[in-house]
């Protein structure tokens, strides 16, 4: 069991429906590998430990970001993004395909973080930034700062900034 | 016969490891698990696993896009 003594932590510092998910896949699955994992919640990811998630996608600045539609990749020009309910529409689209794919759901893997023992510190100078309320939070994080990640981090043998 | 069945099919990554990892512990130890999955990722995924966690990949196969895998839990 060689991976009893690794360890992982990761920064998580963006909160929409896309980039949530490289850090709940890469926790998830680190845990179910025997890693002990330690997320912490900075900035736009903070809200990713909101009771209540409804995560969206932009197209805008996101030239990759191409859906496929009608038998090829569609993408939107940084124009359209600003149309108000284009936002809403790519959202629905990107969660419908990832349904459709046997994709988890961010809720899913949060909620499979938490049952696998998951570390998940929020940053307290974020709380105060944006003036969120620990109690709308899930239950079971940890509160903490700059130092309390250092901490980890430097006690880890993967530290990831996504 | 496997010990335990997991039906993984139609789940993309990383569900069929999270689920794996799972079904494991319902699993006695030296028992085995049975994995069907259809992520064709999950090949690469579950040789990976294995050598990480100590769980013994006994065989692997492909049978018209389902992946079966039948996993050894470590004592």
């Amino acid at each position: 069991m060689s991976a009893e003594e690794k360890s992982m932590s990761i920064i998580v510092t963006k909160g929409s429906l896309d980039w949530a998910y490289p850090p709940f896949i890469l926790a998830t699955t680190a845990a179910a590998m025997g890693l002990p994992v330690t997320m912490f919640f900075t900035f736009y990811g903070l809200p990713l430990l909101l009771k209540k998630l409804n995560l969206q996608v932009t197209a805008a600045g996101n030239p990759a970001m191409k859906m496929p539609m009608m038998g090829m990749h569609m993408g939107l020009p940084n124009l359209l993004t600003a149309v108000p309910g284009v936002d809403a529409g790519c959202s629905i689209m990107m969660k419908n395909l990832i349904k459709k794919k046997g994709v988890a759901s961010i809720e899913e893997l949060r909620e499979m973080a938490v049952e696998a023992e998951v570390r998940m510190i929020a940053c307290q100078m974020t709380l105060d930034l944006f003036e969120y309320d620990k109690a709308d939070m899930i239950e079971g994080i940890d509160i903490g700062g700059a130092a309390t990640y250092i901490e980890v981090a430097s006690q880890s043998d993967i530290n990831l900034f996504i | 016969m496997a010990d335990h069945t997991l039906d993984a099919k139609g789940l993309n990554c990383p569900l069929p490891i999270l689920k794996a990892r799972k079904a494991l512990k319902e699993v006695p130890d030296n028992g085995t698990l049975e994995i069907l999955a259809t992520d064709p990722g999950a090949v690469a995924d579950f040789e990976a696993f294995c050598r990480q966690t100590g769980n013994e990949l006994l065989e692997h196969s492909e049978d018209d896009g389902v992946y079966r895998f039948l996993i050894k839990k470590a004592a």
